[in-house]
């Protein structure tokens, strides 16, 4: 489903991504973990293009990305991307946020916007709070209708940038579910995140990247405890 | 004491006229302003470097120089250039007055713009939106939102600024205080009497303008 080659950004002097390659399957979850300023963030931010990449190849279902005659837009439209802050439109209900992109990209009636939209935001288990504004809703809330915005789209594939870091303790719990349940239904995911347990129970593989090389990966189980290099078993020293 | 209130009732229809006048000028000005200003602040941020050099240019201009310059310049100096007749100064004054306020407003909404956070861009286009939907549906009805206290007081200084025209011989309010004064000999009642009709509007306007926000700030979601 994906295939990177030899991925390399540079912002000014710094190096941020120093030649990534690696290949992800359809239906496969893929979580990254790795020390901040690894380049994690960026690596999946260049999966969708909010990072230009200075050089390499990205391909998404077979269609090259990295090239500059590919229509953007309308690969963003298979990759859904979830991010920390949420970044839900204030000024539009929970259902608004989630319906707009079907009805303004996928050119949808807004009755058929809005049912799926529905049903979305039942799927994450907010069928009562459709109308309510984006500050009124708890952090793990307002990050569940993130993942109905960008699941209303139908994407291929899901890319998720540290979903749970921005969130009190106890919600964590509840975006990872639904996290959870996606992988389950076999949606290809990247997931830049610490949460070991979630790794461990949805993770087909694990990616450790630090100074912007993946450094190893491998299985949950034996990446988390029988790592193979120096670099990680220091990491996972300081995070387990 | 030497005030003679007979003096103001019977020169008020003449400074009334001119009112009406300033308060279409600054109105028509205002509106124009918006379109050429919202137009300009979108060149001013657009990744296409001629476009924000441009609008740059054009925002340094008048925001650098006189308005009165900038009056003078329009109804004297191009119609020379291109040895033309003057426009009429009621159209001399409303393009000067919109361009200059437009400069203003440019920035006004430039500001409101970059005030919106990175992620609502980032956010609007990961789900497939253009440059333009995200701009549209997303970042300006937020952007509008702050900028009205900034565009209430942009149209406060055009209403007042908008005196300035009188010098192109265009009868607003302005210019209806020196045919009264020069009529009267009566300068004190003159120009009380301007003051307080400037002061009426100016005060009509922010009025508007704290209704403005009320009406928008009520569903003010969110940062």
């Amino acid at each position: 489903m994906i295939t990177v080659n030899n991925l390399v950004k540079v912002f000014g002097h710094l190096e941020v991504l120093r030649g990534i390659s690696c290949h992800i399957e359809a239906k496969e979850v893929v979580v990254i973990i790795g020390p901040s300023g690894s380049g994690k963030s960026t690596f999946l931010r260049c999966l969708n293009q909010l990072e230009k990449a200075t050089s390499g190849e990205i391909i998404i279902d077979g269609i090259n990305v990295t090239d500059p005659r590919t229509d953007i837009n309308a690969v963003r439209q298979e990759v859904g991307m979830v991010f920390q802050r949420f970044n839900l439109f204030p000024h539009m209900t929970a259902l608004q946020n989630v319906a707009l992109a079907p009805m303004k990209v996928r050119k949808q009636p807004r009755r058929e916007a809005e049912k799926l939209a529905m049903d979305l935001l039942e799927r994450v288990g907010l069928q009562d709070k459709i109308h309510q504004y984006p500050e009124k809703l708890s952090g793990g809330q307002q990050q569940r209708v993130a993942i109905a915005r960008s699941l209303a789209m139908r994407p291929k594939v899901m890319l998720f940038d540290e979903p749970t870091s921005a969130l009190d303790p106890e919600m964590v719990g509840e975006v990872l579910e639904v996290i959870k349940s996606l992988a389950k239904e076999g949606m290809t995911m990247v997931v830049v995140s610490h949460e070991m347990g979630f790794a461990r129970e949805v993770g087909d593989r694990v990616i450790f990247m630090d100074e912007g090389l993946i450094v190893e990966e491998g299985d949950p189980e034996q990446l988390y405890t029988n790592p193979r290099h120096q670099r990680t078993r220091l990491f996972l020293s300081k995070i387990l | 004491m030497d005030f003679r209130f007979e003096v103001i009732m019977r020169y008020l229809p003449l400074l009334l006229q001119g009112m009406k006048l300033t308060f279409q000028l600054t109105i028509t000005a205002v509106a124009i302003g918006t379109i050429i200003g919202l137009f300009v602040s979108l060149c001013r941020i657009a990744s296409f470097k001629p476009a924000a050099w441009m609008a740059k240019g054009y925002v340094d201009f008048f925001r650098g120089t006189p308005l009165l310059v900038q009056i003078f310049l329009i109804h004297y100096g191009f119609p020379q250039l291109f040895g033309m007749n003057a426009f009429p100064a009621y159209l001399s004054g409303i393009i000067a007055l919109s361009l200059n306020s437009g400069a203003y407003i440019a920035e006004i909404f430039r500001a409101g713009i970059q005030s919106i956070h990175r992620g609502q861009m980032e956010a609007a286009r990961s789900l497939g939106m253009n440059y333009a939907q995200a701009m549209f549906y997303i970042i300006l009805p937020q952007a509008f939102k702050r900028c009205i206290p900034p565009l209430g007081n942009e149209f406060i200084a055009m209403l007042k600024d908008s005196s300035l025209v009188s010098v192109i011989a265009l009868q607003e309010l302005m210019m209806s205080g020196r045919i009264m004064q020069g009529r009267s000999y009566r300068p004190f009642e003159t120009w009380v009497t301007v003051a307080m009709l400037y002061l009426v509007m100016t005060l009509t306007i922010s009025q508007f303008v704290s209704y403005l926000e009320r009406v928008f700030g009520k569903d003010d979601h969110g940062e």
